[in-house]
């Protein structure tokens, strides 16, 4: 399945990168296991989506919990916790 | 009910009389404005970035305003944020509310403003003397969001 995957703030500049599209090879990827997937790439996910760092995922624009089940051609945001206000 | 996310600065008085004018139930309106500081952390701030998601910001927003009016008696609300580049003195985020009474009117401001700075979708970069550097979030501003979650009900 193909999902868009964004990443804001701190992560986008961890990372260099705004927006990519991420083809997987099976469904049933969760929000938690796409992380891992991303940290097994290696620097720079690994440091940036470190299981010790606070990361939220929005899946279709809203924030869910680990074990979300991501629909395929889903749009899946990594950002740190949010400092608006 | 509206929701604004802008680059533009807003006025206040303006926003404030189209939540009053022609309501004659409306009793009270509480307002919140909330306003580039020139310290934080111990260092001076001389500009800050603020960085949202766009095709989530609106709707989150929105949800939160929703979410108010299930809770609270209330009449209007209008909620304004500020994106991109402010300066110490200006102005970044505007919650005003109006009700028949400033219970409800004061709470359902609060209720919103505490859910927007632990819910909505925006990062601030602060530019201070010893460089750029992203906003931690605070755990004040989630406690104080907490207070509002309701005991789930039994059936």
């Amino acid at each position: 399945m193909t999902i868009t995957l964004k990443y804001f703030a701190s992560l986008r500049e961890q990372l260099n990168c705004e927006q990519e599209t991420l083809v997987l090879p099976v469904q049933g990827f969760t929000a938690e296991s796409l992380r891992q997937h991303l940290i097994d790439r290696g620097e720079p996910y690994a440091s940036a989506l470190a299981h010790n760092r606070a990361v939220r995922v929005a899946v279709n624009f809203d924030v869910v919990a680990p074990g979300f089940e991501i629909p395929d051609q889903a749009e899946v945001a990594f950002f740190p916790p949010v400092t608006g206000g | 009910m509206s929701v604004s996310v802008q680059v533009e600065d807003f006025d206040v008085a303006q926003e404030m009389n189209n939540l009053r004018l022609g309501q004659t139930d409306v009793g009270a309106i509480a307002l919140f404005v909330g306003c580039v500081r020139d310290l934080n952390e111990g260092l001076d701030v001389s500009a800050m970035t603020l960085e949202h998601y766009p095709e989530m910001t609106q709707r989150c927003l929105e949800a939160i305003v929703v979410e108010a009016k299930g809770r609270f008696e209330i009449k209007g609300a209008r909620v304004i944020h500020r994106v991109g580049t402010l300066y110490p003195t200006d102005q970044i985020v505007m919650v005003a509310v109006s009700s028949k009474h400033r219970g409800q009117a004061f709470d359902a401001c609060e209720f919103i403003m505490d859910y927007l700075k632990t819910q909505a979708p925006f990062w601030k970069k602060e530019n201070t003397p010893q460089g750029n550097r992203w906003v931690e979030s605070r755990d004040s501003d989630t406690q104080a969001a907490q207070r509002w979650v309701q005991p789930a009900q039994s059936s």
